[in-house]
């Protein structure tokens, strides 16, 4: 007799969202058992984790993961966690989102959470496009790349996302492929013990959209990429930690300790609690 | 007795902005996310400082967008939340009014109106935001906007956004004006007791069996928070009552769009709040409200004192529009007035409702607000 066993982490996914709405050959699912292997080697506790997405293919993943979970408006995945963070700092707060959507439209926001230091842990999964819409080009994408805006080669130079997180103040910064998954995962687990506002790249492959222009029309053929260029470098200037066809730099970049918002703002308010005086 | 009373009790001298930050303060709002803005920012300033005294947040963010975003999640991780601004920011905050409309959160934007468009004139009133409490973001919503004439009222009308707010799980809008807000007049803070404050309804099932937007029968899903173990999800995607996205049903994007509009609209009786002076008898009705209405008091005193039968229906409530009020005093006058600060917007909701009964619109733009004796001339010329 066939028994039917459920999967060992099923328990992290909410099944009713199945299946999901990624092409084959994209990293995404890989972004997202990554991160649900580090939520089971920490036994975190799901009712005390919120997840938040901005719009595009990775922003599905918020719907996707068994906690509580809401999916914002394009960009607007850093504001609305800060918001969720500062009312209870009790929770712990995860952004997993896109690059058009974290650095284009919320671009903004990012630098200025990482600026105050919000204790939320931020994923971005660097597929070089918005593959959502379609294929256009984005504030990743590399030079003379071709998107479905850039037809005759993309002339914006791209960010350098680890240098930006870096610079803006984050407590810890980390690039990796979609390839180096024990890493990764070990990344977001480190990520996830600490305070103050934290950034992982993952720089994930999008064959059906951005890689069939570019010449990478297969997953297989971008991960080939990733396998030949990838060089780890942890701890190097993040300024220098190019993403080229001829190498990635990956790695941790920045791991240091820092007083969250949250903390501080809770210091102040015992020393404010001290120092109060008849109205 | 220290300094950390959210309730200050007794009697006052304070301006508008203050006064609202002091409603929110006494309604329970324990976040605050903003953005300085002339004629706004005193609400911002006084809360910095009043809301660590009580143990709530404040935060200056990085923009407007980011000021709602962060109060819409600050409701969701269990907060009564609000953001004050102007015209721009209001603008601003459209795409998130949006979501909080499409997510169902509780929150209070209090938009203090100066004159437009784009930056306008920052230190002078408008009513030029009206028609954009309505219909700001894209597509079809409903929101609750309510308007104070008064310091005082900026109070009151904070503590009823946030009941509002919290009752109807509607992004509510409080939309003040740059006198009602600087203005220094007398506030009574009344004691706890006599302040109603309505909380959000919490889900009575267990969390296996929750939906986070099943309705129950006023068309409001109860709403559990972040963190209380009911994993939930929620989308400004088109979502069936679970909460998950759907956005290939045309029934369920029917069901929900309508909804969001019928609990304001089904409810409106116990929403809509007027103010009705002298119009028992009146042969002309003014139709005012915020600052504009103070003056269109005095013209309709003034009428009454040279024999014009005059009367002032004052909206409290602009959004969902009162209706019937206007309806009822359509069918007892002969004309109504209509003094807007703008170049003609609740005068034609006002239109709509009185159908055939004639209505005048006195447009002031600039500076100040209509003089008594302006409004008063235009009474008289309609009697």
């Amino acid at each position: 007799m066939v028994q039917e066993l459920p999967h060992p982490f099923s328990k992290y996914l909410r099944s009713a969202m199945m299946p999901h709405i990624w092409c084959s050959g994209c990293g995404n699912g890989i972004v997202l058992n990554c991160f649900v292997h580090a939520l089971d080697e920490l036994q975190l506790d799901l009712d005390k984790l919120v997840v938040v997405s901005g719009i595009g293919c990775i922003g599905r993943t918020a719907g996707y993961t068994n906690a509580d979970s809401f999916h914002t408006t394009h960009g607007r995945a850093i504001p609305f966690a800060t918001g969720v963070k500062l009312a209870n700092p009790e929770l712990e707060v995860v952004v997993i989102s896109g690059d058009g959507d974290l650095f284009a439209i919320g671009g903004n926001h990012f630098i200025h959470a990482a600026r105050r230091n919000i204790g939320i842990k931020v994923i971005c999964a660097n597929n070089f496009n918005y593959g959502m819409t379609g294929g256009q080009q984005g504030p990743t994408t590399p030079l003379e790349s071709i998107t479905n805006t850039t037809p005759y080669g993309n002339i914006e130079h791209p960010f350098n996302l680890v240098h930006l997180a870096a610079a803006s103040g984050a407590t810890y910064v980390a690039r990796w492929t979609t390839l180096h998954v024990r890493r990764l995962t070990q990344s977001i687990k480190r990520m996830l013990q600490k305070e103050g506002f934290c950034f992982i790249e993952v720089v994930s492959p999008c064959p059906e959209i951005f890689g069939r222009q570019n010449k990478m029309r297969t997953g297989l053929e971008m991960m080939e990429w990733f396998r030949r260029s990838s060089v780890v470098e942890n701890f190097s200037d993040p300024s220098k930690a190019e993403i080229t066809s001829e190498k990635i730099v990956v790695g941790e970049f920045v791991n240091v300790t820092k007083v969250s918002y949250e903390k501080f703002f809770h210091e102040k308010l015992a020393q404010i609690n001290e120092k109060a005086v008849e109205w | 007795m220290t300094k950390k009373r959210a309730l200050l009790s007794g009697v006052h001298f304070m301006n508008g902005d203050i006064a609202c930050a002091e409603g929110a303060l006494a309604t329970g709002c324990r976040f605050f996310a903003g953005y300085p803005i002339t004629p706004a920012t005193e609400i911002a300033e006084h809360l910095s400082r009043r809301m660590p005294e009580l143990g709530g947040i404040y935060i200056q963010m990085e923009d407007e967008i980011a000021s709602i975003a962060a109060v819409i999640g600050a409701s969701y991780a269990g907060l009564k939340a609000m953001t004050a601004t102007s015209g721009p920011g209001f603008s601003l905050m459209q795409e998130n009014i949006g979501l909080a409309a499409m997510t169902e959160t509780p929150c209070v934007i209090v938009d203090i109106m100066r004159g437009g468009p784009s930056t306008g004139q920052p230190t002078l009133p408008g009513q030029q935001d009206v028609m954009q409490a309505k219909w700001g973001s894209h597509g079809d919503y409903a929101t609750i906007a309510l308007s104070p004439s008064s310091v005082q009222e900026m109070f009151n009308l904070t503590i009823e956004a946030f009941n509002l707010a919290e009752a109807y799980r509607v992004p509510t809008l409080l939309m003040g004006d740059e006198i009602v807000a600087h203005m220094w007049e007398k506030v009574v803070v009344p004691h706890a007791s006599e302040i109603k404050i309505v909380n959000r309804k919490k889900p009575s099932v267990s969390p296996g069996k929750y939906g986070p937007f099943v309705p129950d029968d006023d068309l409001v899903p109860p709403m559990a928070c972040f963190g209380e173990g009911y994993r939930f999800h929620a989308t400004g995607l088109t979502h069936d009552e679970m909460g998950y996205p759907r956005t290939q049903s045309s029934e369920v994007q029917a069901k929900l769009v309508k909804r969001l509009c019928e609990k304001i609209s089904r409810n409106e009786d116990k929403i809509v709040k007027v103010e009705e002076v002298m119009l028992e008898d009146a042969d002309v009705a003014v139709v005012a409200y915020g600052i504009v209405a103070r003056a269109a008091l005095s013209a309709v005193r003034k009428a009454r004192e040279t024999g014009i039968k005059a009367g002032l229906l004052r909206l409290i409530t602009l959004w969902p529009f009162p209706e019937k009020p206007v309806a009822k005093i359509a069918n007892q006058t002969k004309a109504i007035v209509v003094p807007e600060m703008n170049c003609g917007q609740i005068v034609r909701e006002v239109q709509r409702a009185a159908k055939t009964t004639p209505v005048s619109f006195l447009s002031k733009l600039g500076e100040e607000p209509h003089t008594p004796r302006e409004i008063f001339e235009s009474i008289r010329r309609n009697a």
